[in-house]
């Protein structure tokens, strides 16, 4: 079924990294971004990609899974890496026409690739191991402070929240929907662009009357719950930092410190 | 030679994936021409895959479909034609519609089918009165009908392609008593008129009790029973095991037979209890 | 004392429909309408589609207002904008759809919005949130994602997510219109459950008589007035008024009521099928 599909979703568990809080998981994950590109010779991209690594591992969910979030895209990665292998500057070691292989060449290549990798990786590990609930609470957290200059961050995360909620009941009734079309006659793989899109009028029309119809009755059943904006509104699941998080905290210091160090002491064969 | 054969149909879905799950697990039927066939079985009993197959949507994954004696998955291009003659309206079909008029959206179909305009106005009008459709209600926007009337004019966007098998997949569903036994009533009439082959997909024993000839009890994705009605609903351990029951005018008269009073077996409409307890009683 | 907690006064209510400017149209639903529903009653409002009920189940907690006449539960008119929250936490609403009233991704954190509106402590929130869910006999499901439940799971999270709130009455507006027979089932019984053990009034409308027959006392709506008020028994033998106004009786009830013609003249019909048993080997025997 459509609402099947793994990317992005959720697999409950009680690891470690499903235990950390989903605050510092988002903020890690923005540091390790910004480390991962930042690694200029190979002690520190190893030290990143060996981290990611460990850090898949500890999140106990199995490899396979994370294969499949990287098929989608592997193929653009690789290609952009082979792309890479032919544009280093300096001296070729191996030439063929205009064709050239260079040492920078193959470090760049090596870099995209990995940096790349480890980059869907480390973001896959957040989307894993955190409820799509956690994420959009955890933004609203560490997006409050915005709540000075009028920003609706509330609203905005519980918008997001919503939207979590209805992906997967809105894919499961797109292919209900087409699949009744088709069974009038409906055919939507076949014909110009302009036939098609005149196609998917029956799917999309339909779509959008349930949707509305949908919002509406979240609408009411929301106030039935006593909604009434962010005002006054506790959470059950408040945030509150535990050693582990300390601890995390700690360790990634250290590991980017560590990043930094050999980028200042050791020679960069990438600019 | 059958109207539909269906010789050892099996479904799986999502084959390699966590989820995958054996859907139908060979299944061998066959239906006549003309008959009024009731399907019941649990949620995930498979009833809906299967229902699914006959017209194509879903392909086997072995074991084959027959209309009129053709393997409808043996070419691609032709499965369009065997959804105009297997017609499949699925629960809930009011979510379908999306045209600007009631007419329009009817048309749908025929037009899909490529038929003249004339052909197209004729089969739109007898499939709305075959629907209970109200004419004055054809150049209304379908999303100003009631919901009892959106049922009728989508059931009337699959009637209208004069299929030779309908399937109606819990058509009743939502409804009120009211609703259910007009609608039923039309789904019959449509069957018999047109000498049609209705299935009818229930969770209500009563209903198809009324109306089915043959019923096929569906469970773990294995056809369980498959007989005519009466036979069916007098193997009533056989159904409490897969955790159906029958209706409850034919489980009393079941019990009235097993204290040896002189009822006979198969009794499955209240007139039917009635004529026999009337003479029960009068004697 | 008085123990009514619902009290229901001489409400009225119409829809009214604007085409363009000036023409509109009024299309009344309630008429006239007054009963009083008491603590811990289990009452069931029967009528078909377009009776009215579904208007006034989104009137006992104040969602819509009635053009003339008044509600008062648990002494608080539900017309005070004042104590909105109060009446809402005190009668519950759950919707036909499961689907359109789940709000999280997970089923625990869906059962805690309701307390999270009402500004509750989260260690309290928490330990409502497991209760609820226990009460619904969910709570194994806890950290599953709704749309991967049945339909009858959704709908008892649903349910939960009302608990939660500690309300004294729920009322379900066709809870099982959109169920299988075993998640009906479910449903029902939960319902049951909350009704006996933990003492919560229960308004259940709906259009299966099955379902009405199970509770302490069936009003039967047509047309937006009251047909009938009584015990279910008394309801279901009512059959040819029933029958006119397009509703079921159980078949049990309806074969006794159909011989008639042969002087068999029982006040109260039977609504199931060892009654039915009973009654007819009696008459046989007579």
């Amino acid at each position: 079924m459509l609402s099947d599909i793994t990317i992005g979703q959720f697999f409950p568990g009680k690891s470690i990294i499903h235990r950390l809080d989903p605050r510092v998981k988002l903020s890690l994950l923005l540091a390790f971004i910004i480390f991962i590109f930042a690694t200029f010779n190979y002690f520190s991209l190893l030290l990143m990609v060996f981290s990611v690594f460990a850090i898949v591992l500890m999140t106990k969910i199995p490899v396979k899974l994370y294969f499949k979030s990287l098929k989608s895209i592997i193929v653009i990665v690789i290609f952009t890496s082979i792309i890479n292998l032919f544009y280093g500057k300096g001296e070729p070691i191996w030439q063929w026409g205009i064709i050239k292989l260079t040492v920078g060449g193959i470090n760049n290549a090596v870099f995209v690739l990995l940096r790349i990798v480890s980059l869907i990786l480390v973001s896959t590990v957040l989307t894993y191991t955190t409820s799509p609930t956690q994420l959009t609470d955890a933004m609203e957290n560490l997006m409050s402070p915005l709540k000075v200059f009028k920003f609706p961050v509330h609203e905005v995360a519980m918008m997001m929240t919503i939207a979590l909620r209805f992906i997967p009941t809105l894919l499961d009734e797109t292919e209900k929907i087409i699949n009744a079309q088709k069974a009038r006659g409906a055919s939507m793989d076949t014909g110009s662009i302009i036939q098609r899109i005149k196609a998917f009028l029956p799917v999309l029309v339909p779509l959008l009357v349930s949707s509305f119809r949908r919002a509406y009755e979240l609408a009411t059943a929301m106030e039935c719950r006593c909604y009434h904006g962010g005002e006054g509104r506790t959470r059950m699941k408040s945030f509150h930092l535990s050693k582990l998080d300390y601890i995390s905290l700690s360790i990634c210091a250290i590991l980017f410190a560590g990043v930094i160090l050999s980028n200042i002491f050791l020679p960069a064969p990438i600019k | 030679m059958s109207l539909l054969e269906i010789k050892n149909l099996t479904y799986i879905y999502g084959i390699d994936t966590p989820f995958e799950k054996k859907a139908l697990d060979d299944v061998t039927l066959s239906i006549e021409q003309g008959e009024f066939i009731g399907v019941i079985g649990h949620t995930g009993s498979g009833k809906s895959t299967l229902m699914q197959m006959l017209n194509g949507l879903l392909k086997p994954t072995s074991g084959s479909v027959y209309l009129n004696g053709i393997d409808i998955n043996a070419d691609k291009k032709n499965i369009r034609d065997i959804r105009f003659k297997v017609g499949l309206v699925f629960q809930y079909p009011e979510h379908q519609l999306f045209d600007e008029t009631v007419r329009k959206d009817i048309a749908f179909g025929p037009r899909n089918m490529g038929l003249d305009e004339t052909e197209i106005g004729k089969r739109v009008e007898s499939a709305a009165q075959f629907s209970g459709l109200r004419p004055d209600l054809l150049e209304k926007s379908p999303f100003e009908l009631s919901g009892g009337e959106k049922r009728r004019a989508a059931i009337a966007g699959v009637i209208s392609m004069e299929p030779d098998v309908v399937i109606f997949d819990e058509p009743t569903a939502g409804l009120d008593p009211k609703g259910r036994n007009l609608l039923l009533n039309q789904i019959y009439n449509y069957h018999k008129e047109k000498n049609k082959t209705v299935i009818l997909v229930s969770h209500s024993m009563e209903d198809i009790a009324m109306y089915a000839q043959k019923v096929l009890v569906m469970n773990n994705g294995r056809a369980e029973l498959f007989s005519d009605t009466k036979s069916v609903f007098s193997q009533v351990e056989k159904l409490e095991s897969i955790g159906l029951r029958v209706p409850q005018v034919t489980a009393i008269m079941n019990e009235l037979r097993k204290k040896g009073y002189d009822v006979p077996y198969g009794v499955l409409t209240l007139d039917q209890a009635h004529d026999v307890l009337k003479k029960l009683i009068t004697k | 004392m008085n123990n009514n907690f619902i009290e229901v006064k001489n409400i009225s209510f119409s829809y009214r429909e604007y085409d363009g400017e000036t023409t509109s149209s009024e299309t009344s639903v309630i008429k006239d309408l007054s009963f009083n529903v008491k603590k811990g009653e289990f009452l069931a409002l029967l009528g078909h589609n377009g009776s009215g009920k579904s208007t006034l189940a989104k009137m006992f907690n104040g969602m819509l207002s009635p053009d003339s006449g008044t509600i008062t539960v648990d002494g608080i008119s539900s017309a005070d904008e004042e104590h909105i929250y109060d009446i809402r936490s005190k009668v519950g609403l759950v919707l036909q759809n499961p689907d359109n009233q789940i709000v999280a991704s997970i089923v625990e954190e869906d059962v805690a919005f309701g307390p999270e509106n009402l500004g509750i402590s989260p260690a309290e929130i928490r330990q409502r949130v497991d209760e609820a869910l226990k009460a619904v006999d969910m709570y194994a499901y806890k950290d599953f994602a709704p749309h991967k439940l049945s339909g009858g799971q959704k709908q008892r999270i649903a349910i939960a997510g009302i608990i939660a709130m500690k309300p004294d009455c729920i009322v379900l507006d066709e809870p099982t219109a959109m169920l299988d027979p075993k998640g009906r089932a479910e449903v029902m019984q939960t319902i049951k459950k909350l009704n006996k053990e933990n003492n919560i009034t229960i308004i259940l409308i709906t259009h299966y008589m099955d379902e009405a027959a199970q509770a302490d006392r069936v009003i039967v709506m047509d047309n937006g007035e009251m047909l009938l008020d009584a015990p279910p028994r008394d309801v279901f033998s009512e059959v040819s008024l029933l029958k006119e106004h397009g509703l079921d009786v159980p078949q049990s009830a309806e074969i006794i009521h159909m011989l008639k013609d042969c002087g068999v003249n029982e006040e109260k019909l039977p609504l199931n099928v060892e009654e039915c048993l009973d009654l007819l080997t009696k008459l046989i025997n007579k």
